[in-house]
């Protein structure tokens, strides 16, 4: 399943790495990337692939968005359809 | 990919303008629940609901989680309850209600409907024993709804049912006094009820529908105002077309949980209802949309062309996002529900007669309004007569709920909390209704041609 997953937080070194570890720890894999700094905050989106991962969809957001709380991060995982729905025809 | 801009966007019409999906109601005939035995019938329903329901909720947590986007509602709306209980020999309806709020317990669903009567033309036995249950139903139930058609644009109005309404309003808001007549907040009277709206207190699944369904109401105001304050001045021509594209968005996003919901409990999508709901939140308003139009304040002169303008822009947008749209599909006005909408009554500049014109060109009708305690039964069903003649001529939709705040008068605030907020008490004409509702009888359907 592909999803969007969109992290804020106030820029500091290393967030990317972070990020991206918590991904691997679920098999979930990179496919696109974007960051850039908006009005101060770090801010990316990625797509990315959650086919690999065993552990379930919601769950996973659930332990993205808790871990991404105790390192100082906004992290959200949302289904790629959503934003397709809304943007695209 | 998506781009940047568009997720961060998506994300703040969720965060900041409260874009959600307002329910996921499942529809669910209770036609084959008919029994002689009325305790038996009742049995067969709670059963019915109980398994046709039983993922519902669950199923609208995951889809919440994995979307991102609230679900803020899950419903059921089922047969109109005169239909089936009139099978059963009984005089009471009222454990029909019961039976129903136990299964909206058990389901953990946020409101069932359909505890309702169609009398658009003619009462049977069991409509009339329904609507004599409907005080009693609601102030012993929590969350069932009541809804009663009481005209149509093919059959007239019933002006006998509108009398018979007026009186039971009375008595609902009586029997609910000690929480400011809440009981009338779950009752609606209709002229030419939709089988399909998601919405309550007017939900009820219609004999022409399918054993389940699913129907699913967006919401979106907060979205487009915070849309129209980026055309501020503007020609309306490009305030039309910036609704038109919002809408088409939320109305996508809807579809897409519609869809998504239908899939996973394996009931059809039935149709995706396009009405902008308001809820009390700040930054979730209807009448801010029509304020950020270049009025001072709701209800001031204008208010019914700004209305006409957001209700069918938000039609146009919204009708190509969706394979399949029904229900009341309008901008809604209920004066409880919305923020701006309160403040405006509140001030005075938003009067009973002015919503009444603005009924004319949106959904729904004359919703969540409080008026004096001491307004009499015959006023009240005076209000319904005029709500369903706008409908009847109109071909359109229209509704009354009123409530009747015991011991409040004009000036007092009714609370009712949550999604149903609070109602600031709204001056009625104190002139006599009376004899103009004594008459009864039926007012007959009006031609469809020499239209002026």
């Amino acid at each position: 399943m592909r999803a969007i997953v969109t992290v804020i937080a106030k820029d500091r070194v290393g967030i990317i790495a972070e990020v991206c570890t918590m991904l691997v720890a679920h098999q979930v894999n990179i496919l696109d990337l974007n960051q850039t700094i908006l009005q101060e905050f770090f801010t990316m989106t990625m797509l990315v692939d959650t086919s690999m991962s065993t552990t379930p969809f919601a769950e996973l957001v659930q332990t993205l968005s808790d871990a991404g709380k105790r390192a100082g991060l906004e992290i959200r995982m949302q289904r790629e359809d959503i934003f397709n729905a809304m943007h695209r025809i | 990919m998506i781009n940047t801009s568009e997720v961060l966007e998506t994300l703040q019409m969720i965060d900041q303008q409260h874009l959600d999906v307002r329910t996921i109601t499942m529809g669910i005939s209770l036609l084959d629940c008919c029994d002689a035995d009325a305790k038996r019938a009742c049995e067969k329903i709670y059963d019915k609901i109980t398994f046709s329901a039983r993922d519902l909720v669950r199923t609208g947590e995951a889809i919440e989680a994995e979307f991102g986007i609230p679900i803020v509602n899950k419903r059921i709306a089922v047969t109109p309850i005169a239909l089936v209980a009139g099978a059963s020999d009984t005089e009471d309806y009222v454990p029909f209600a019961k039976a129903l709020d136990r299964a909206r317990a058990e389901t953990g669903v946020n409101f069932v409907g359909g505890f309702s009567a169609l009398v658009h033309k003619g009462m049977t036995p069991a409509d009339r024993r329904l609507i004599a249950s409907i005080p009693e139903a609601l102030a012993e139930t929590e969350l069932v709804c009541s809804s009663v058609n009481i005209g149509s644009t093919k059959a007239g109005i019933n002006m006998d049912a509108v009398a018979l309404m007026g009186r039971i309003i009375k008595d609902t808001a009586a029997r609910t006094a000690d929480r400011g007549g809440f009981g009338c907040a779950k009752l609606v009277v209709f002229c030419n009820a939709v089988e399909d709206n998601p919405f309550m207190a007017g939900a009820f699944h219609g004999v022409g529908e399918p054993d389940r369904v699913i129907n699913v109401g967006v919401s979106g105001p907060g979205v487009v105002h915070y849309e129209l304050k980026r055309v501020k001045g503007e020609p309306f021509d490009v305030v039309a077309e910036t609704i038109k594209k919002t809408a088409f968005r939320v109305t996508r996003m809807g579809q897409l949980v519609a869809q998504e919901a239908s899939r996973r409990l394996g009931v059809p999508f039935g149709i995706v209802d396009l009405s902008l709901a308001p809820t009390p939140a700040v930054g979730d308003s209807v009448a801010r949309i029509l304020e950020e139009m270049g009025l001072e304040t709701c209800g001031t002169h204008g208010t019914t062309a700004a209305l006409a303008l957001l209700n069918d822009a938000v039609k146009k947008g919204g009708v190509m996002a969706s394979s399949s749209v029904g229900g009341l599909s309008g901008a809604f006005i209920p004066v409880s529900e919305d923020e701006g909408m309160i403040a405006a009554a509140q001030s005075g500049v938003l009067t009973l007669d002015k919503l009444e014109a603005m009924t004319c060109v949106c959904s729904v009708g004359l919703d969540m309004i409080a008026i004096p305690g001491d307004t009499t039964a015959e006023t009240i069903s005076a209000i319904i007569a005029d709500e369903a003649a706008i409908g009847m001529i109109n071909n359109k939709t229209t509704a009354a709920r009123l409530i009747p705040a015991p011991g409040k008068t004009v000036g007092d605030t009714v609370e009712f909390g949550g999604l149903l907020g609070s109602a600031p008490v709204m001056p009625v004409h104190p002139e006599s209704s009376e004899a103009f509702i004594a008459r009864g009888g039926r007012i007959p359907a009006p031609m469809h041609s020499l239209k002026n």
